[in-house]
């Protein structure tokens, strides 16, 4: 019995709601439709309504719920003679010393590791994979995988059984109170309204659920290294050690390498993005042919829409190889990682972005301020240097500041082609590493849950997200003020 | 303004000359030069744009098509009943799988009688794939009652070979810098000559999942997860994009709320978008403890992340819907819900369906914050449900990528040009529905 079902069984008593209001409501009638407040379809959206939204809510709100409660009861299930032979086979015995003194203390035994940790096991032993368990421990925990197994089963059914009852009360109800003074379209309509406000604060919940996210995981990173070593740091090596007498692993959190790199890709990408992209879009506003723009809008488009991860690879394969070929026959020493690579690349990637923007406000400034500066006997380009660029200029600093939020915020690039060295340089030659990247590297692979290297993860997002959250506002606010000016 | 003021200032004490005389002329061909330069610019800079796509294409183009063949040697493979069948009870169940490449290794022994010693037999097993059992596995599974017989199987050869014969590696190099040593090559060469050698379309390429070996890796796993991805991300985006594009356009006041919902939506559209991966590993994983690499989680991550888009579409498509429209409905004694589902929305669909799927577009692509969420798992089975452990697109060619064999580089050009189809197709029919539908009020 799984949530398909019961989610198909919900549906069908919408559908079975729907028709059934509706057929209802054409017998009270009796025959002439005209009596009914609202037409016969509204009735049958009434009850479906009502049969379908109450229980789809409880269904959502019970999938949340389920899997931590169930965690909870699993492990509050164990006894300590359970969870000690679970840790005697699994944990390293610093741990392990630590755990047994709990135990005997009555205390709240395991730590988030090990409790994560004891859940995996229990729940690939519930699924049966035996084979991901340590043989030495199943018979410790093999009775929290059947208790696993049971609580499923009953939440599933209980589940199924509370969406039956409710659908079906709300279906019958709604049913019974169908008479032709019922406005069945005005109590539709006022749960549709409801819908979508609902659906339009989506938005402010994603933002909220962002910021909620990134800031207390930056708070518990926090507490483990102070603000003002992450900001103001000079070195970054986030591997702590895993072993308390672990040599040279120490792990320092100072971002400021991260940030110059990330500045120094960024700022290569838009030397190459902002004159090429701007100078496109004054081309083709001003002076391509239509035929000419007509085969070039769709390069523009073909390039904006290849996925970044092709221009990651294009960077590793083409690009990189051949700045350092031309690096190597100047006599410089560039490495095959060089932030210019990656920089150059993600130039590319952006063009169309700048120059699509470029070219919606260049095409705003009025035909009048041209044809002004034309009469008086400037050229063409004079007329764009003196006359155009200045009257678009706002907008133009808009679009460049769009352009170089995403060259900061993009990831795939850099992480393929820029290097994992938080080298503290500004030497385009040189490989450095950028926030995203680190953040990609250090999320990837094996992590630990508490561990200051992964929460670090989150300040570094927490930077990401509010310096481009500042120059998407500004720049945002700066085309509006602009467009206003013209409209 | 005062540049073109002063000549007119002074205009009565010079002569005609200011216009006509040398200086004059010098003045307007250096004018005209400029005007030369700067257009010459504009073409520079567009042609720097179409250069980089063209040696994009040809880049991925000349890399990727050769990894739609295959090459195959023809190996007269024993199928030895004791060998398949150690158990002797005649189930496939019981085969013993594992033992299948000791067959085509026997075949390559009998190929090459005259080999001998254990360093040359290791180069001569060299030559078939290491996993041309799961080939022969795949063969006898179609047709069980080809055990105990001697049949000619074509089998993948090593991508060593593969790669010799289809020019991805120049066999002149020096033999150090080669994957295939000069005796291999000389075996080689052998079969060549006597037909035993064919360069076959590569079927595995589009109906296998990610594998550790070239000859096995194939892209139908992540085509399914992006196919389950997708179908999440459209029922979360659309229906709750276009209940807001709705609401902000047809219904709301002016107010403080609207307004903060909309500086929201336009912010949200410009999040980079691994902060959305970050998202989704804190709420929907972490909190929530939905599955890790699963399409559920990463069609709502995505979701989440076109929504703007296609709100921002979706308004400016209800936007384009003259106000003629709803006050006829209206007067005709409709609802306001009513005028807009029975008659607004209608006229706005292809407008709205041009902008879903151009976001849609967007999200095929995205493979950054579906990293967050551990969707870079090794998957060598499609998902068959939105739980399962998953790839995607844009994600297996991130995987294959940082793989060292020259195979893998194949494949991964290959992977991106069937990406791009993909894409190129999506973008091609917003554009056809936007040029079929187009209205003009």
């Amino acid at each position: 019995m799984s949530a398909t079902f019961t989610v198909g069984l919900l549906l069908l008593l919408s559908l079975i709601g729907y028709v059934m209001g509706r057929s209802r409501a054409v017998t009270v009638a009796g025959g002439s439709i005209a009596t009914l407040h609202s037409v016969p379809n509204y009735y049958g959206s009434f009850v479906a309504l009502w049969a379908g939204l109450p229980a789809l809510v409880l269904v959502l709100v019970w999938m949340a719920l389920r899997g931590p409660v169930m965690d909870w009861l699993v492990l509050d299930g164990l006894n300590a003679q359970q969870i000690e032979s679970w840790a005697r086979v699994m944990l390293p015995p610093n741990d392990l010393q630590n755990l047994l003194s709990n135990i005997a203390d009555e205390t709240a035994a395991l730590t988030e590791t090990h409790r994560q940790l004891l859940l995996i096991n229990i729940k690939n032993l519930a699924a049966g994979q035996a084979l991901y368990v340590n043989p030495a421990v199943v018979d410790a925990i093999q009775p929290a995988a059947d208790h696993l197994r049971n609580l499923r089963g009953l939440s599933d059914w209980t589940l199924f059984g509370a969406v039956a009852a409710l659908s079906g009360g709300a279906l019958a109800f709604c049913w019974s109170r169908i008479n032709p003074d019922f406005r069945a379209r005005n109590n539709v309509e006022r749960v549709v309204t409801w819908l979508l406000i609902l659906s339009s604060t989506i938005a402010i919940f994603t933002t909220i659920g962002i910021v909620l996210s990134l800031l207390f995981e930056s708070i518990r990173f926090f507490t483990k290294v102070p603000v003002t070593e992450f900001l103001f740091g000079l070195h970054w090596s986030p591997q702590t050690a895993i072993r308390a007498d672990q040599v040279g692993s120490s792990g320092s959190f100072g971002a400021i390498p991260l940030f110059t790199g990330t500045m120094l890709v960024a700022v290569i990408a838009m030397v190459v993005a902002a004159p090429v992209g701007l100078m496109s879009a004054i081309y083709l506003s001003e002076y391509a042919p239509k035929r000419v723009r007509s085969l070039v809008k769709p390069v523009l488009e073909i390039l904006a829409g290849v996925p970044t991860v092709v221009y990651g690879f294009f960077a590793i394969l083409t690009v990189a190889p051949f700045i350092r070929d031309i690096g190597t026959a100047m006599g410089l020493n560039v490495s095959s990682q060089s932030a210019l690579a990656a920089g150059v690349v993600m130039g590319v990637m952006i063009v169309p972005f700048v120059s699509s923007l470029a070219d919606d406000v260049i095409n705003a400034v009025p035909q009048a301020l041209r044809d002004g500066s034309l009469g008086l006997g400037a050229t063409k380009s004079e007329t764009i240097k003196q006359v155009v660029l200045p009257a678009a200029l706002p907008g133009i600093v808009g679009a460049m500041l769009l352009a170089a939020s995403r060259a900061i915020g993009e990831t795939m690039i850099v992480v393929m082609a820029a290097g994992l060295q938080a080298n503290l340089t500004l030497n385009p030659l040189d490989s450095v590493t950028t926030v995203t990247v680190q953040i990609k590297s250090i999320l990837v692979g094996d992590q630990e849950f508490d561990s200051a290297k992964t929460l670090s993860v989150f300040a570094l997002g927490l930077v990401l997200f509010a310096v481009t959250l500042v120059l998407n506002v500004v720049a945002l606010r700066i085309v509006q003020k602009y467009r206003e000016k013209y409209d | 303004m005062t540049e073109i003021a002063e000549p007119m200032q002074a205009a009565a004490p010079v002569s005609a000359s200011f216009h006509t005389g040398d200086a004059a002329m010098k003045r307007l061909r250096s004018r005209y030069a400029a005007e030369r330069r700067f257009k010459i610019y504009g073409i520079l800079a567009i042609s720097f744009a179409c250069i980089m796509l063209v040696i994009l294409l040809f880049t991925l183009l000349k890399g990727g098509v050769s990894a739609f063949w295959q090459t195959e040697m023809r190996l007269e493979v024993t199928l030895d009943a004791a060998i398949i069948d150690p158990q002797g009870t005649g189930n496939p169940a019981d085969w013993d799988r594992g033992a299948l490449q000791t067959l085509a290794n026997n075949a390559l022994y009998k190929e090459f009688p005259e080999v001998e010693g254990r360093l040359e037999k290791r180069d001569l097993r060299g030559l078939v794939s290491p996993v041309a059992g799961v080939f022969i596995s795949k063969i006898l599974d179609k047709d069980p009652s080809l055990v105990g017989q001697t049949v000619q199987l074509w089998l993948p050869t090593s991508d060593g070979v593969n790669q010799i014969l289809k020019g991805g590696i120049d066999r002149t190099l020096p033999e150090a810098q080669r994957t295939i040593n000069d005796r291999q090559l000389a075996w080689v060469d052998k079969m060549q000559a006597n037909g035993h050698l064919k360069t076959a379309f590569n079927s595995t390429f589009f109906t296998s999942s990610d594998s550790n070996y070239p000859e096995l890796a194939g892209l139908f796993g992540a085509a399914v997860g992006t196919l389950l991805t997708m179908m999440i991300t459209l029922l979360v985006s659309l229906p709750v994009g276009v209940a807001a594009a709705v609401y902000l356009e047809e219904f709301a006041p002016k107010n403080k709320l609207t307004d903060l919902i909309e500086v929201n939506i336009n912010n949200l559209a410009a999040v980079p978008s691994i902060v959305f991966g970050l998202l989704g590993l804190a709420v929907f994983l972490n909190f929530f403890g939905m599955p890790r690499s699963a399409p559920l989680v990463g069609g709502l991550v995505l979701g989440l992340l076109v929504l703007p888009t296609i709100i921002i579409a979706s308004r400016a498509a209800l936007k384009a819907v003259p106000p003629s429209i709803r006050e006829a409905a209206l007067g005709m004694g409709a609802s306001r819900l009513q005028a807009i589902t029975h008659h607004v929305l209608p006229l706005a669909m292809p407008g709205i369906m041009t902008g879903t799927i151009i976001g849609m577009a967007h999200a095929v692509g995205e493979t950054a914050p579906l990293l967050m969420i551990g969707m870079n798992a090794f998957v060598t089975q499609a998902p068959t449900s939105v739980l399962d452990s998953s790839s995607v697109l844009p994600v297996q060619i991130f995987i294959w990528a940082d793989k060292p064999e020259r195979g893998f580089v194949e494949l991964t050009s290959a992977a991106i040009l069937v990406l791009l189809a993909f894409l190129i197709t999506m973008n091609g029919a917003a554009i056809w529905l936007r040029k079929k539908f187009e209205r003009r009020w």
